[in-house]
């Protein structure tokens, strides 16, 4: 093949180091694998703490995965821009450093723009960087490949993060307090007959539980994810 | 035509290759509960007691039979003393079959339901394990819990507790034990308090009961019982606790027929009295002064530690950790019963987290005695030279 003909239009340091497309099946797997496959949580079991402190209500649980899209895909992109430059015995050193100040920017937005939920959220979102996580994902990957790349991966850890986050704060706010997104769901006669309120689901037992249960589907799907014994 | 031929004909369609062969589990649940099954095995010599785990399950139910049976009385005796002037032994009977055995139903159909769906899906044989299980259930809820709570308890128990793990014989928790707790946590106003344990004491005026064990947490003093009612169990509690005596004799038949580990259960009698008499010494609020022999004798300590620290799957298996769990599980009762105001009954608790740690238990009684043996051996060997 020609080089000359195979030279693409780059942005920034885009697609310098290999020769697929923005979007090739590569790239789309990048997105797609942590959905699934190679889920943070399910599989890998990892940023378990969070998923048990923020998962009482629907609301917390969105503003927390849009908060690690963002601190994940921007994180990745810099230190994949940076990987040549960092010395290696610094490294987690550098990480720190790019994820808090990404961190911090977070929390002073949804204090200006979104102060309930904020304050719902309290430690949690300082707690991002300390989320395994966006640790792990530098480590792993953006320390090693390009830059478009690290944030396709940024971006689908980050949703596959953010799926497990909501399904589980869906179910423990919906059967533990009856409401969805704040609004009652419940109708009031089911109340008035029978219905109770799960209190179970709100104690942080429960999304334990309810994690277990959607690895246990998931496994029941996916035969790629059992293990040969 | 007797039973055998017509269970031979109805087979048929269940057999390999044939219709219904999914649905073979289920059939086979059916067919080994009325006859000792006559597979063998292929190869070598294999003696085995005819007593298999259909056989154990019964002898444990008919050891339950007794607490019931008062049980269902007691619920009764404790509603209509307190509305009638006048009533006969059969009105309490009545009265408490009429509360307690939709409870049971509910139970046996949602967990054993449950069951034979795992079976099917998983094409295992159906494990007797829930037929113990499904009646402990409502003998340890309090008695106005609504069905649907103890439907979905049941259903916990089952999916969570037990076919998570693998099954019958797979569980580290007690399951029953398991149900309890789920409603206890889920549904907290119908499991504790004192409107739940004399039955329909919400709804009607002027009934009201409270646990002895409640009472001595909000600090009164339980002046109205006598030691004998708390022994022979006419006394507000869960359906079935109640009466020590009838424990007893339940504990009597597990014992005498070698199904029931009485290590585990005097281990949890010594570790429960001790520790009552040494908070006796102390005193310093109603539940530490409280006699550490009525300890033994009121709340679901004599039940619990007879029906589910034995339990044969989640307790310890070895000797020495019979002793330890069972007498850690007493020590944890009152510890429980005396130090959390919030949980005024401490066995529920107790057994669940000692069922967590019977496997390391198990696993450091093994270890020391293969080292006792190392030892030995050296021994010998320095002397053999």
């Amino acid at each position: 093949m020609n080089k000359k003909n195979n030279k693409k239009p780059t942005f920034l340091f885009i697609g310098r180091n290999s020769t697929d497309g923005i979007f090739s099946k590569k790239n789309k797997k990048l997105l797609s694998d942590p959905l699934d496959d190679n889920n943070p949580i399910t599989v890998q079991v990892l940023g378990i703490c969070s998923a048990l402190a923020i998962t009482v209500q629907l609301k917390p649980a969105v503003v927390m995965t849009a908060s690690v899209i963002f601190v994940m895909a921007c994180s990745n992109v810099i230190i994949s821009i940076l990987r040549n430059l960092i010395p290696n015995r610094i490294r987690i050193i550098v990480f720190l450093v790019v994820i808090s100040s990404l961190v911090a920017l977070v929390d002073q937005f949804l204090k200006a723009y979104a102060y309930d939920v904020s304050k719902e959220l309290s430690i949690f979102i300082g707690l991002i960087v300390t989320n395994c996580i966006v640790m792990g994902r530098l480590e792993a990957y953006a320390l090693g490949n390009s830059v478009w790349k690290s944030f396709l991966d940024g971006i689908g850890n980050a949703i596959g993060y953010g799926v497990i986050l909501i399904l589980v704060a869906f179910f423990r706010e919906l059967l533990g307090s009856g409401n969805l997104w704040g609004m009652q769901v419940v109708p009031d006669f089911l109340y008035e007959s029978w219905y109770v309120n799960n209190g179970l689901m709100l104690l942080s037992p429960m999304a334990l539980i309810t994690v277990g249960i959607i690895i246990w589907i998931q496994r029941s799907f996916n035969k790629k994810l059992i293990e040969k014994g | 035509m007797n039973i055998r031929s017509i269970v031979d004909n109805l087979k048929k369609p269940f057999e390999k290759g044939e219709k219904l062969e999914k649905f073979y589990p289920a059939f086979d649940a059916f067919e080994t509960f009325l006859f000792v099954p006559n597979h063998t095995a292929k190869k070598g010599a294999h003696i085995r007691d005819a007593i298999d785990l259909k056989r154990v399950m019964i002898t444990v139910i008919i050891a339950l039979l007794p607490a019931l049976f008062y049980g269902i009385y007691n619920t009764g005796y404790q509603y209509l003393v307190q509305t009638n002037d006048s009533f006969t032994t059969l009105d309490a009977i009545l009265h408490g079959s009429y509360k307690i055995v939709p409870m049971i139903a509910v139970s046996y159909i949602v967990g054993l339901s449950i069951e034979f769906l795992f079976a099917i899906w998983r094409g295992h044989q159906v494990n007797e394990g829930y037929l113990v299980t499904g009646l402990l259930i409502p003998m340890i809820m309090p008695v106005d819990i609504p069905l649907w709570m103890v439907g979905i308890s049941v259903a916990f128990a089952v999916i969570i507790g037990k076919e998570a793990f693998g099954g019958t014989g797979m569980n580290i928790l007690n399951p029953a034990l398991t149900a309890r707790a789920f409603a206890f946590f889920a549904y907290p106003t119908y499991m504790s308090g004192n409107q739940v344990w004399v039955s329909e004491a919400s709804n009607v005026d002027g009934v009201s009961g409270e646990t002895i064990l409640g009472m001595l947490a909000a600090g009164n003093s339980p002046e109205q019982f006598g030691v004998l009612e708390m022994f022979v169990g006419s006394i507000p509690g869960s359906i079935a606790e109640t009466s020590t005596l009838m424990v007893l004799i339940g504990a009597f038949i597990l014992i005498y027929t070698g199904i029931g580990s009485w290590r585990i259960m005097l281990g949890g009698v010594i570790g429960a009295a001790i520790t009552g008499l040494l908070f006796n010494f102390w005193g310093a609020n109603a539940l530490m002064s409280f006699d550490w022999q009525n300890h033994l004798i009121v709340g679901g300590f004599a039940f619990g530690i007879v029906f589910m620290a034995t339990d044969p799957v989640s307790a310890a298996q070895t000797i020495k950790g019979k002793w330890i769990y069972g007498i850690l599980v007493g020590i944890l009762c009152i510890l429980i019963r005396v130090f959390n105001p919030a949980y005024p009954e401490g066995v529920m608790l107790a057994i669940l987290l000692m069922n967590v740690f019977a496997p390391t238990i198990d696993h450091y009684v093994v270890e020391a005695n293969v080292k006792r043996r190392e030892n030995r051996l050296k021994t010998q060997l320095k002397t053999a030279r």
